[in-house]
């Protein structure tokens, strides 16, 4: 009784593991230069772009996979992936679908329309949908905001493409970001005009064309002077892939007063008790606060991946601009995730929040990395880090690793770190006023992340708890 | 009528044997106080009656309405009535006081059959309650038990007590570290919530709460054993005399 059973209650099965038959054209394994012409060629990219590609991919070749981060895994053959997989024949309609996926999505509560562009049906052959997206499409339009795929920004706002992309994260970066330069293969572009609330959650439940994007997204989204927006990457999106890598790169700017929110929901599968499958999760996100008084708020609630390799990171280069890091990791299985944050302070008075939660279970192991660094000229710059750990049994881990480099005698940073596991006693507690052991473990991860899911967008936080319970919950019930 | 029949009762946490041969009559509408010296076992015994993980029962039984309760979940038994205050209140964090308090009701409900109460309906009845009780409203607001005072936990106890109306009610030493005014309160609750038919065992170490309270039986635990039960006479005895009187068991 007791921890057993919790054990068992958050050994569930991948609900959303399935694999979907449909004819793709796949590139032949392998990368060389070749192939970034190959891809380059499929998406009609201008001359320039491939030159940046290629660029990129000469990088990559002369660099090394890091190997910092507290995650073990046996070395990945480059060579053996492939880097083109053509978007997905759609399917007619939901019968085609798997029913127990149909079943995982509503236990998610995702609407129906959403469904169907998840399970990969033609959307476009719903009028309802389409009528929802165009309406959108023009709304967006009248502000001047633009939300398309990178591809489409690519051919058709080659200027803001060129100005910013790369600009917060070099190519040279690092080693998945620079593999990530080179074979990209679609993501998202957004920009907001100065001046201009984006009126609605931007979220990839629009993106539908653009749904069956390769496992190297990159995305770009620019807010011009005094404007806001928000931006929800993912759903619980199932992967469909059969590479086991994913690199993604998010680069974001805010001008001057402008707002960014960007929340992530990620859960990939996560593989096996023992670490056999799984998705490597490699992503490099990062925002550049330009202008002054300029926000960004990352807001991420991570479960998925076996392997999870990444640090939303904020450049506080604008004076008063403020930082913003807000996350749930949870890693149960054999699951390992190293994340965390870097706040890197350049401006006057810039200001930081970093907010972690780390769940572990079973043989998972979670990892907070995070790096406050606050230059000479960041007079009165300030951070507050917290970095909370929840274990639930015996076999897993929670680590943090808080770095500080501050060149400012001005500056004040203040940290504060918990280890706490969900005792016997509080699930005992619960269950004694009736409360049954799977809501009671529920109502205790609940609890402890609180102050981050109240940071997502109220749809969003919905899908999130489900989600959290649905990773927690036991195969029966 | 007996509510609770406990028979011969063992019970161990870990390898220490610490309940020896319970053999304790209780009867439903009934207030039965329990009292012994420090280790006696008393808070072992209630463990055992709702199904504490730690507690292994190795001989004997405890009936409840009939049926024996000791294979059934914890969950199960709250479900069917037996409430238990906790000596020591676990906090947790982030997880809201009034939330938590409507899910319990609503999973007690749901278990008879009733409709959920909606958060406002929820909310009319635990303003009422708090009120009652003198607690401060910000109280249902806070994290359970969170950084709640000791007298602040043993109110938030009796707070579940009310909105849960359970059938049978054990208070472990409910009135330990409550001021003046609070045990008056508390009292008042669970005379209040003396119907005829709901049962009490009202764990203490003071004659103060009985005098408020007026138990039916008095019964003395010492060494894992009930050795003597009887009436509030047995209270006169102890105060002059300490738990020697009753021997070592
Ligand atoms: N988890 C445990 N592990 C080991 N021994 C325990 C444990 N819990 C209780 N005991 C022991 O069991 C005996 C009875 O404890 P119990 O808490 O039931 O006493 P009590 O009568 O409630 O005492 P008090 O009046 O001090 O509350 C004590 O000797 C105590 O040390
Ligand atoms: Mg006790």
């Amino acid at each position: 009784m007791g921890m057993e059973k919790v054990d068992k209650i958050i050994n569930s099965d991948y609900d959303l593991g399935f694999e979907i038959d449909i004819e793709e054209e796949t590139a032949p394994p392998g990368l060389t230069e070749d192939t970034i012409k190959f891809i380059s060629a499929k998406k009609n990219e201008p001359e320039w772009m491939l030159e940046l590609r290629l660029k990129a991919f000469h990088t990559w070749q002369k660099m090394e996979e890091p190997k910092w981060a507290k995650v073990t895994y046996p070395p990945i053959d480059y060579q053996a992936i492939s880097y083109w997989a053509a978007p997905k024949k759609a399917l007619e309609s939901l019968d085609e679908v798997d029913p127990e996926i149909l079943k995982a999505y509503e236990k998610l509560g995702i609407p129906l329309e959403e469904q169907k562009a998840l399970a990969g049906v033609a959307v476009d052959a719903v009028l309802d949908s389409v009528s929802v997206k165009t309406t959108f499409v023009e709304e967006l339009n009248k502000l001047g905001i633009i939300f398309c795929s990178i591809s489409e920004a690519i051919r058709d706002y080659p200027e803001l493409v060129k100005k910013y992309m790369f600009s917060v994260v070099p190519m040279t970066d690092n080693y998945f970001a620079a593999l990530n330069s080179a074979v990209f293969s679609d993501g998202t572009f957004v920009y907001i005009p100065k001046g201009v609330k984006c009126p609605m959650e931007l979220s990839t439940y629009f993106r539908i064309n653009a749904q069956n994007t390769g496992q190297f997204e990159r995305t770009l989204i620019i807010a011009d002077e005094g404007s806001y927006v928000s931006y929800n990457e993912g759903c619980s999106a199932p992967s469909r892939d059969e590479n086991q890598l994913h690199a993604a790169v998010v680069e974001l700017i805010a001008h001057k007063d402008a707002h960014i929110n960007y929340s992530t929901i990620q859960n990939w599968y996560p593989g096996d008790i023992e670490g056999n499958g799984g998705i490597y999760n490699f992503v490099t996100k990062r925002g550049l606060c330009e202008g002054e008084n300029s926000k960004i708020t990352w807001t991420q609630v991570e479960t998925g991946s076996v392997i999870t390799w990444k640090y939303p990171s904020c450049i506080l280069k604008g004076d008063n601009s403020v930082g913003e890091f807000y996350s749930v990791a949870i890693t149960r299985l054999a699951q390992q995730a190293d994340t965390g944050t870097k706040m890197i302070h350049i401006g006057k008075n810039t200001k930081s929040l970093i907010i972690s939660k780390g769940i572990s279970a079973q043989k998972g192991q979670n990892s907070y990395r995070g790096l406050v660094k606050i230059h000479e000229s960041a007079k009165g710059a300030k951070n507050f880090s917290e970095c909370d750990s929840l274990l639930i049994g015996d076999n897993c881990g929670a680590h943090t690793f808080p770095y500080l480099e501050s060149k400012c005698a001005s500056a004040q940073v203040e940290h504060e770190a918990t280890t706490s596991k969900i005792s016997e006693e509080q699930l005992f507690y619960l269950r004694q006023r009736g409360i049954g052991e799977e809501d009671a473990v529920s109502m205790i991860v609940h609890g402890f992340c609180k102050d981050v899911l109240n940071k997502l967008p109220m749809e969003f936080a919905v899908e999130a708890k489900a989600l959290l319970d649905l990773t927690l919950e036991g195969s029966v019930g | 009528m007996k509510i609770m029949e406990i028979k011969n009762l063992h019970a161990k946490i870990g390898e220490k044997e610490i309940l020896k041969g319970i053999d304790l009559d209780m009867f439903e509408g009934k207030v039965h106080a329990i009292m012994g010296p420090n280790g006696a076992g008393k808070s072992t015994l209630s463990k055992t009656i709702v199904g504490h993980p730690d507690v292994e029962v190795t001989e004997g039984d405890i009936i409840y309405k009939g049926k024996s309760i000791i294979n059934m979940e914890p969950e199960e038994r709250a479900l069917e009535g037996i409430f238990m205050s906790f000596q020591h209140p676990v906090e947790i964090p982030g997880v809201n006081n009034a939330y938590f308090l409507r899910t319990a009701l609503n999973a007690k409900r749901k278990h008879q059959g009733l409709k959920p109460l909606n958060a406002a309906e929820f909310l009319k009845l635990l303003k009422a309650k708090i009120k009652e009780l003198g607690m401060k409203e910000e109280m249902i607001h806070r994290s359970l038990n969170e950084g709640f005072s000791g007298g602040e936990k043993k109110l938030n106890e009796i707070l579940q007590m009310e909105i849960l109306e359970p059938d049978f009610v054990i208070l472990d030493e409910i009135d330990s570290g409550l001021d003046i005014d609070a045990l008056k309160k508390v009292s008042e609750a669970i005379n209040n919530m003396r119907d005829g038919k709901r049962t009490f065992m009202i764990i203490t170490h003071y004659r103060k709460i009985l005098d408020y309270i007026e138990p039916d039986f008095v019964h003395v635990l010492k060494n894992g054993k009930v050795l003597k039960t009887g009436g509030i006479e047995i209270v006169d005895a102890l105060e002059k005399e300490g738990y020697k009187i009753f021997g070592d068991a």
